[in-house]
């Protein structure tokens, strides 16, 4: 009889998830299609997934976009060559510091763990303000001078701070905590240098270490989706190490997890990702330290839930923001990173709040 | 043949002439040690505080590399032993147990069946049994469905040492397992380690400050001193007074137990 209980809780909990997973896949693509639909251009939500699902493959013979072109030629051009790249930019870039954010919380056991603490975004920013003061003209990957800089930047750093807290042949994570922030305190006040001598560059450094999408291109989506891909894929194939890794090392090593080496492999993924997303859309907060803490509140804290489903959130989450960030107070724009702290904070409030009720009845 | 192989797998563990000292520490833990572990049994493993007690285990563990010496676990060297194989063999309740996460209790106690699973694969029957079974020997089932983080400290170490049954492993390493419990759950604990022990004949290797505790559960004692072993032997040869004494530096007065009789074991101050 009691076993029947057991097996019961948990299949239980496994379609809960699953319909997490659907209603958040539905939720993304009406975003995608709301946002797009949003702008100085006045389009129906219908007529702009209309516009989308022409482009997909197969599916798009079956649309007929006659009725929308014929009230203005140019409204495939303005959803799928403007609005679309920019949406799936800050997809792309919201799932990726999401995982990485949800990976880093478990991996470093430390809930105030975010994608930027190693480091990789403040490397990131010292290599675009070095870009954007000395006017250099080349760029590769369709990534232009300014995100070319920027991964290099990140990518230099996340190795740096990798040897510096390397001890042996281990790993210990509060040295990687430490020499992340130390370092990523450095490389801030580095740009605060550079920035004193250029007087007339910062506030394009300013802005751009506040995080932006509206240099969105099509290459730069091909970029990150590439990177987001691979490294989100990586990071969810050891789900189950993480798992035990949020129980301590000791235990995770009597668990028969090569820990030293599925640190390394996650935190090398780990910084190429944010390095990726940082180079697109500069440094953009909040996304990666709060969408994994309230995916955990509604599912658990499976990693094997917790990674996909923080994905879809991250990508939904930036999408929404960046969606008021280009329209609120059109035709300026406020800066990305503005409104996910102030759309986040209270949100993850609430959940709090709602989770400290809940428990209190149990 | 058959015959043969049990005879080289039942030497156990065999530690030859270990040496290891902690990183930036002069003084050695572990100074030139040798002891045998042997299957079947249920070693307690005392000592006085930094006599290397927990050193010698994580060294078996495979935690830290032994700086001179070899370990062996059937008759093959700890260090050809993939991380994985050896979670198969030896599972550890480690001293703190304290579970912060926000798991739910039979997540955590079904982390003992990693080893055995595929990578992607879901668990199994065989896997949800052994997880039943190994919650309900250590009274902790009725937790299974409370996040971890709102268990007590005995609650926690009942669940950890589940975690650890549920590997299914021949070797079960528990470090100060009783220090978290009261006295109802030390000795069932102690009592289903024994079961353990009797019906499938695991070999238990408990690291106890209790002497007594270690007097009426262990038939082998480990007792160390100044990271070497002072005495490895059947309890009764090796809970001597003059054994007791030379170690703890404390004087024993051994009394017997006349309900269970056996024997039970008074400090005393040396200056009192």
């Amino acid at each position: 009889m009691k076993t029947s209980k057991v097996k019961k809780l948990g299949k239980h909990r496994n379609k809960n998830n699953l319909w997490q997973l659907i209603v958040l896949i539905f939720i993304l693509i009406l975003c995608i299609a709301i946002s797009a639909s949003f702008g100085s251009a006045d389009l129906s939500v219908t007529d702009s997934l209309k516009i989308i699902a022409s482009r997909i493959p197969y599916l798009g013979k079956y649309i007929n976009l006659s009725v929308i072109t014929e009230a203005n030629p140019n409204y495939p051009k303005i959803v799928w060559q403007i609005r679309m790249p920019r949406i799936l930019l800050a997809g792309f870039a919201g799932c990726g510091l999401s995982v990485v954010g949800a990976a880093f919380q478990g991996l470093f056991r430390n809930p105030l763990a975010d994608p930027h603490i190693l480091g990789v975004s403040s490397g990131a920013a010292v290599g675009a303000t070095i870009a954007m003061l000395s006017g250099i003209g080349f760029g590769f990957l369709g990534l232009g001078v300014i995100g070319t800089f920027a991964f290099i930047g990140a990518i230099l750093t996340a190795f740096i701070v990798y040897r510096l807290s390397c001890v042996g042949n281990k790993l210990p994570v509060v040295n990687i905590l430490l020499t992340g922030t130390v370092v990523s305190t450095m490389l801030s006040s580095i740009i605060s240098l550079l920035m004193t001598f250029n007087h007339d560059k910062i506030e394009k450094v300013y802005l751009w270490t506040m995080g932006s999408f509206s240099a969105a291109t099509w290459d730069k989506v091909l970029f990150l989706a590439v990177f987001t891909v691979a490294c989100c894929g990586v990071i969810t194939v050891f789900s189950r190490e993480l798992d035990v890794l949020t129980t301590g090392n000791d235990t995770a090593e009597s668990l028969g997890i090569n820990t030293a080496r599925i640190k390394k492999i996650l935190i090398i993924a780990a910084s190429l990702q944010v390095g990726a997303c940082v180079s697109v859309s500069g440094i953009i907060g909040f996304v990666g330290l709060v969408i994994p803490h309230c995916i955990r509140i509604i599912s658990g804290s499976k990693h094997k839930v917790l990674l996909p489903l923080s994905g879809l959130g991250g990508a939904i989450f930036l999408i929404i923001c960046d969606t008021i960030a280009r329209n609120a107070v059109a035709p300026s724009e406020i800066p990305v990173g503005v409104i996910t702290a102030m759309l986040g904070t209270p949100y993850f409030i609430y959940l709090l709040q709602r989770n400290k009720r809940r428990e209190m009845l149990h | 043949m058959n015959k043969n192989l049990n005879k080289t797998e039942g030497k156990g563990i065999v530690v030859e002439s270990l040496s290891w000292h902690p990183p930036k520490n002069e003084k050695p833990v572990l100074n030139n040690l040798n002891c045998l572990i042997e299957k079947g049994n249920i070693y307690g493993i005392i000592g006085p505080n930094g006599s290397g007690k927990t050193s010698l285990v994580k060294n078996i563990l495979r935690f830290i590399e032994p700086e001179d010496g070899n370990i062996t676990l059937d008759e093959i060297n700890l260090k050809h032993y993939k991380r994985r194989d050896l979670a198969k063999k030896i599972a550890l309740v480690p001293q703190n147990t304290v579970l912060d996460s926000s798991f739910r209790t039979y997540d955590i106690v079904m982390m003992g069946r990693i080893p055995h699973q595929k990578r992607f694969a879901n668990a199994s029957e065989t896997d949800s049994d052994m997880v039943q079974k190994a919650m309900l020997l250590t009274d902790c089932y009725q937790l299974q469905d409370k996040s971890v983080a709102t268990l007590s400290g005995g609650e926690s170490q009942r669940v950890v040492t589940a975690r650890a049954i549920a590997q299914d492993t021949q070797w079960l390493i528990l470090d100060e397992p009783t220090s978290s419990l009261d006295i109802k759950h030390q000795l069932e604990l102690m009592d289903s380690l024994k079961k353990l022990n009797e019906k499938k004949g695991k070999t238990i290797i408990a690291v106890l400050h209790d002497i007594n505790i270690a007097a009426a559960y262990c038939n082998r004692i480990i007792m160390m001193k100044n990271g070497q072993i002072h005495s490895n032997g059947k309890t009764e040869e090796v809970l001597t007074k003059e054994n007791l004494n030379n170690v703890y530096e404390v004087d024993f007065e051994i009394l017997e137990n006349t309900r269970t009789g056996k024997k039970y074991y008074v400090p005393y101050a040396n200056d009192r």
